[in-house]
Formats: structure tokens, C-alpha cells, sequence
């Protein structure tokens, strides 16, 4: 019992970090209706940004990298809004969705091109120790980030719930031509929604690159976030909250306890699997606005 | 002035429905016949024909599919690549398993992907648009892990599976310009049942789904029928191109040449060829397999020696940046471009 309630608990974990990034592309959804593919490739970016103030090209200390990293996602949320968006404002959401790949692909190439290849090592000093509570087997690591996640997911939603500037985030993701003629900037609305998925792709990148290495699969993680998006409902925030739980602890006890009997590895799939069956009874997820359409 | 709609007279029913309804555009797909069938296997050297025009002729297929999914049904699928992976794994079964005639297992690896992809599409019948596109997405990953972990699929260790040589009734293909043949016949088959497939009765419907479903389903398209052909058609089609890109091109089977990155490079393709028309399916695949070929001639004005770190990088900076380009300033691609290129020729030299 003790071993499968320390299965469980990891995958919460773990869990907690995928809520994130799925908070990541919840966010820009709901305020820009853009599906965000690049998702992966920004916290990719970003890993690569941090290794490069931290060793690769400068020698800054913690706190002033994590800040310069911060600062080009920032530089990235303005590119993409006013270069590439800006002129898509009016198209179908399918349309942004494809230009969003076109980002993923940018990212990567400038990325590489200019912190190359090789897989590089991140350490930004947090202990990996495991240590025994009540017989159960954590890591600080897995703790320290969990912690740090789900700070971030509560603020976002304080942030989006109660702040000035997160209302008008909702009054845009409502009706953008509304929101618009009540006196809301889109372009600028946009760009914080952006730069706030920035900041999520620099966290997800250091939990990410610290544990794999920051390298190209970094832009994988996003993977991991989709299948919890779907499951929660794109547009909905305490459903990427909870869906991200449910994944963690989910594909962990299946890796676990099913994995064994049908040949391992089932991680990159099972959630996957938990969101088909999810969409086929709750075409929406479980906590996503119902499209009701009328001819 | 050279291309001109006037003195074309349609008096009668098979002139009406003419692909090509225009002499000069059947003069130039007559010389594009006679090129590829005849001047490129005789010109064209090794290396052209076996790294340059059968990857083309493959992907062209697959974009294909691709592009009736996504561009005519407006179902939008990013786990293409995996369809492809099926029919590439159980023509090499067929063929090397079980001893079927090269051919036929080519086809039965389209068939295979084809019954695949329409349970994958079962999802499409209630959701759509961006869960449609995540729940596809979870086709690529189920299908990769059950090629790797099933042994039954893969026999190899990491998905890796050699082809036995190809005999088609007894007669060897081992030289490049066979394999050629073999790829450019399914294309130009492929390419002429899509053509009218999406001129026809079921191509009207699908771009009815495509427009706004549910007021096409008002004048009675049968939606579930529709949508499930689309997805079977589209992943034949990438079947039938994993199959031949693998027995022509690769050599073997490998789970790593059908990774998820490539169905985003197939999605690219159709944005940059043009969604929606059959034209930009080869646009598109050309561009790809191109793109890298462009890259090195013009990198290599600048080093001696380019690397192929900064090959890849390149290629993704410039197929991304032409995505976002295309989407902005031309939405239906390079196919577009096409068309205004023939109004322009239409008055050319005159200015109106």
C-alpha cells in the first residue's frame, strides 16, 4: 500500500508541472482563441536562453539569467503578436492555429542556430535528494518544483480572477470585437497573454532541462500538456488544474502496475488514451465551454 | 495573350467535365508526363532520381491524403506521419512475411492504414476543430509505441525492419530508375483517382463539411459517412506512401522516419503547397525535399564544407518563416501563386 501510495504522490508531482504547461496553453487559448503549438518550443527556447546567460555565453549569476531569459520570451511574446498575429487578427482560429507551427519551427532553428545542438546539462542549484516520508520516497527536486508550479498556478489565477488587466485577458477571450469597442487594447491583451506563457515555458524549461538535459526533445513536454488540456476542456483553467493531476497520478500508476504486463513505456501514450475516451463522452472535456452552433 | 480561356467550347458533356478544360494547360501536363516518364529516368543522375524524385513522388502521395483530409474535409490531422508508419510495417509484412506480390502488399499497406484511420477518425463524428486535432495527435503516439513494443510489428529492436529485395512477376528492382517507375506509377494513379475524388459528388461534400458542417448536414450530407471516407482516403494515401518510401528510399522500416515531427513537416507542406487543391500537394513536397538541396548551394557560396547542424536549423527557420509567411500573405500557398500567375499570363504583355 505504502509503494502505491508513493506512485501515486510522484505522479501528483509530476503531475502539478504538467497543469502548468497546460495552464500555459489554456491561457493564450482563452484570451487570443490561438492554439498554441509552439508551447513546447518556447520552454525549449527558453532552457536553451537560461544555459546560455548562465554558461554558454555569459557568466551571470542565477537571478539576473533567469531575468534576461525572461526578458527575451518577453521579446518573443512582442514578435509574435505584432509581427505574425497582428496580421491574422480577423481569420479563422484554424488559420492562427497553423501559424503557431510556423512559430514552433522558428524557435527551434533560431534557438539551435544560436546555442547549437548538443544536449547541455542545467543545474541551477536545487538538491535532488530522496528522502522517506512516513515510508514513502520523494524527491526535493520533484518537491521544490512542485511547489513552485503550483505557486505559479495560483497566482495565474488570482491574477486572471482579480487583477484589472486579467479582466480585460477574459473580456478579450469572450469576444474580441467587443472587448475591443469597450476600449481593451487587443495587441496589447495579447502580448501579456504571451508573455505570461513565457514564463511558464521558462519554468517548465528549467524543471525540464534540469531533469532530461535542455535539448530538442525539451520541446516534447508539450506533448505531455495536450492530452491534459483536452481532458480539462481547452478554455478552462481549474480543468487543466485538476486534469493535470489526474494525468500525473494516472499515467504513473499505469506505467507501474499495467506497464509490466503489456511491455513498458506506456507513458508516452496512456494519457493520450485517457483523453480519447474523456472526448468521447465529454466532446468538450470535462470542464470546457459547450460550442453551441446554430445555423 | 498566351493563355486564353476564349475559343474553348464546351458542346459537349466529357468537354464539360474536362480536368484540364484549357489546351495549354493539357499541353503542359502532357510535357510534365513526358518528363517524368520519359527525359528525368533517362537524364537525371543516381543521386537526382533516388534522393531527390522518389522521396518527392512519396511525400507528394502523402501530402495528398493529407491535404483531402485537411484541406477539402477540414478535419485537421497531426498524426499523418504514424498512417504512414502503419502501411510502410504491414506492406514489409505482407511482402516479407507472408510472400504477397510486391504490389498487392503495397496496396494492402494503404488498406491496412486506411481501416486504422477510420477508427482513429471515429472521434471526428463529435468533436471537431482543436480536440480533433489533439485527439489525431493520439494516433501517432499509440501507433508509435505499439510498432516499438509489439514484436509482432517490429521484430527489430528499435523498430528497425530490412526490406527483402523487391521482384515484381520474377523481375528484380534494384537500379534507381526501377524504383523510380514504381513510385511516379503509384503517384500519377494516386494523383488522377484524388483529382476527380475531390471533383466529384464526395468532393463537393466534403468541402461542404469543411465550410460549415452543420448547415451541410441540414441539406443532407451525410456527415458521419463523409468525414469516416475522408479519414479512410487520407490514410490509404499515406499508407501507400509509408509503404513505397520505405521499399524505395529508405531500405527499411524505421519507427524514427515516421516521428511526430514529420507529421507537422506533411502539415507544413500543405500550408506552403496550398490547402485544398491537389497542385500544392506537389508544390508543397517538392518545397521540402528541395529546401535542403536550396540550402547547401547557397551555404555553400559562403563555407566549404556545410554542417549539418547548421543545415536543419536553417531549413526549420525557413520553412517556418514561410509558413507564417504563406498564412499571412497568400492563405491558399503556393497553388495560388500558380493561379495568379496564369491571370497575369492571361493579357501578358498587354496591360488589359
Amino acid at each position: 500500500m505504502t509503494f502505491f501510495f508513493e506512485v501515486l504522490i510522484n505522479g501528483l508531482l509530476v503531475g502539478i508541472m504538467y497543469s502548468l504547461v497546460a495552464l500555459g496553453f489554456a491561457l493564450i487559448y482563452k484570451a487570443s482563441d490561438v492554439f498554441n503549438m509552439a508551447q513546447g518550443a518556447m520552454s525549449l527556447f527558453a532552457g536553451l536562453a537560461l544555459v546560455g546567460f548562465l554558461y554558454q555565453y555569459m557568466h551571470l549569476p542565477l537571478w539576473l539569467s533567469l531575468l534576461c531569459t525572461m526578458g527575451v520570451m518577453t521579446i518573443w511574446a512582442y514578435v509574435i503578436v505584432y509581427v505574425i498575429l497582428r496580421p491574422l487578427v480577423a481569420r479563422p482560429p484554424l488559420m492562427l492555429f497553423m501559424a503557431t507551427f510556423g512559430v514552433m519551427y522558428l524557435m527551434e532553428g533560431i534557438g539551435q542556430s544560436i546555442y547549437g545542438t548538443q544536449a547541455k546539462g542545467l543545474n541551477i542549484g536545487i538538491p535532488d535528494k530522496t528522502f522517506e516520508v512516513g515510508g514513502i520516497l520523494l524527491s526535493s527536486f520533484d518537491l521544490t518544483f512542485a511547489f513552485v508550479a503550483a505557486v505559479l498556478v495560483v497566482g495565474l489565477v488570482w491574477f486572471f480572477q482579480k487583477t484589472r488587466t486579467g479582466r480585460a485577458l477574459r473580456a478579450v477571450s469572450d469576444d474580441h470585437e467587443a472587448a475591443l469597442s469597450v476600449g481593451i487594447p487587443l495587441l496589447k491583451a495579447w502580448v501579456v497573454t504571451w508573455i505570461i506563457a513565457g514564463l511558464v515555458a521558462v519554468v517548465a524549461g528549467v524543471a525540464w532541462g534540469t531533469r532530461l538535459g535542455v535539448q530538442f526533445s525539451l520541446g516534447y513536454i508539450a506533448f505531455k500538456a495536450l492530452p491534459v488540456l483536452i481532458i480539462g476542456g481547452i478554455d478552462s483553467i481549474p480543468g487543466a488544474i485538476i486534469a493535470g493531476l489526474v494525468v500525473g497520478a494516472g499515467e504513473n500508476l499505469a506505467e507501474v502496475f499495467i506497464g509490466p504486463y503489456i511491455g513498458g513505456g506506456i507513458q508516452t501514450f496512456f494519457p493520450y488514451l485517457i483523453a480519447l475516451l474523456v472526448l468521447y463522452f465529454k466532446p468538450y472535456g470535462l470542464f470546457g465551454k459547450e460550442i453551441i452552433e446554430r445555423v | 495573350m498566351f493563355y486564353r480561356e476564349c475559343g474553348v467550347y464546351k458542346d459537349s458533356y466529357a468537354r464539360d467535365m474536362a480536368i484540364f478544360p484549357i489546351p495549354l494547360d493539357r499541353y503542359g501536363f502532357i510535357v510534365m508526363l513526358i518528363l517524368s516518364l520519359v527525359v528525368i529516368p533517362w537524364t537525371a543522375s543516381e543521386y537526382w532520381l533516388s534522393n531527390i524524385m522518389i522521396p518527392f513522388y512519396c511525400f507528394s502521395i502523402s501530402v495528398i491524403g493529407l491535404n483531402i483530409l485537411a484541406g477539402y474535409a477540414g478535419q485537421i490531422s497531426i498524426g499523418h506521419a504514424a498512417f504512414m508508419a502503419v502501411g510502410a510495417y504491414s506492406a514489409l509484412i505482407l511482402y516479407g512475411r507472408f510472400g504477397i506480390p510486391l504490389l498487392l502488399s503495397i496496396l494492402g499497406g494503404g488498406i491496412v492504414s486506411g481501416f486504422v484511420g477510420i477508427v482513429f477518425g471515429l472521434p471526428s463524428l463529435r468533436i471537431k476543430g482543436f480536440y480533433l486535432a489533439i485527439a489525431t495527435l493520439a494516433s501517432q503516439f499509440i501507433i508509435q509505441w505499439v510498432i516499438v513494443h509489439w514484436k509482432w510489428f517490429s521484430g527489430g529492436v528499435f523498430g528497425t525492419v530490412e526490406t527483402p529485395d523487391m521482384h515484381i512477376f520474377g523481375w528484380l528492382l534494384d537500379t534507381p530508375v526501377e524504383k523510380y517507375y514504381l513510385a511516379l506509377g503509384w503517384l500519377i494513379i494516386l494523383a488522377v483517382c484524388a483529382k476527380n475524388l475531390v471533383r466529384g459528388q464526395l468532393g463537393r461534400n466534403w468541402q461542404a463539411i469543411r465550410d460549415v458542417d452543420y448547415a451541410a448536414e441540414i441539406i443532407g450530407i451525410n456527415l458521419y459517412r463523409d468525414k469516416l471516407i475522408a479519414f479512410a482516403v487520407a490514410t490509404f494515401y499515406a499508407g501507400i506512401a509509408g509503404a513505397l518510401i520505405t521499399f524505395c528510399y529508405y531500405g527499411a522500416a524505421n519507427i524514427e522516419e515516421f516521428h511526430v515531427m514529420v507529421s507537422f513537416a506533411l502539415i507544413g507542406m500543405i500550408i506552403i503547397g496550398g490547402m485544398g487543391t491537389i497542385l500544392g500537394s506537389f508544390l508543397g513536397a517538392g518545397f521540402f525535399v528541395l529546401l535542403p538541396l536550396f540550402i547547401n548551394r547557397f551555404m555553400g557560396i559562403f563555407m566549404e564544407v556545410v554542417a549539418s547542424e547548421i543545415r536543419s536549423n536553417m531549413e526549420s527557420i525557413i520553412f517556418g518563416g514561410l509558413i507564417v509567411f504563406f498564412l499571412i500573405v497568400e492563405p491558399y500557398g503556393m497553388a495560388r501563386l500558380w493561379h495568379t500567375i496564369k491571370d497575369k499570363l492571361r493579357l501578358w504583355p498587354f496591360p488589359y
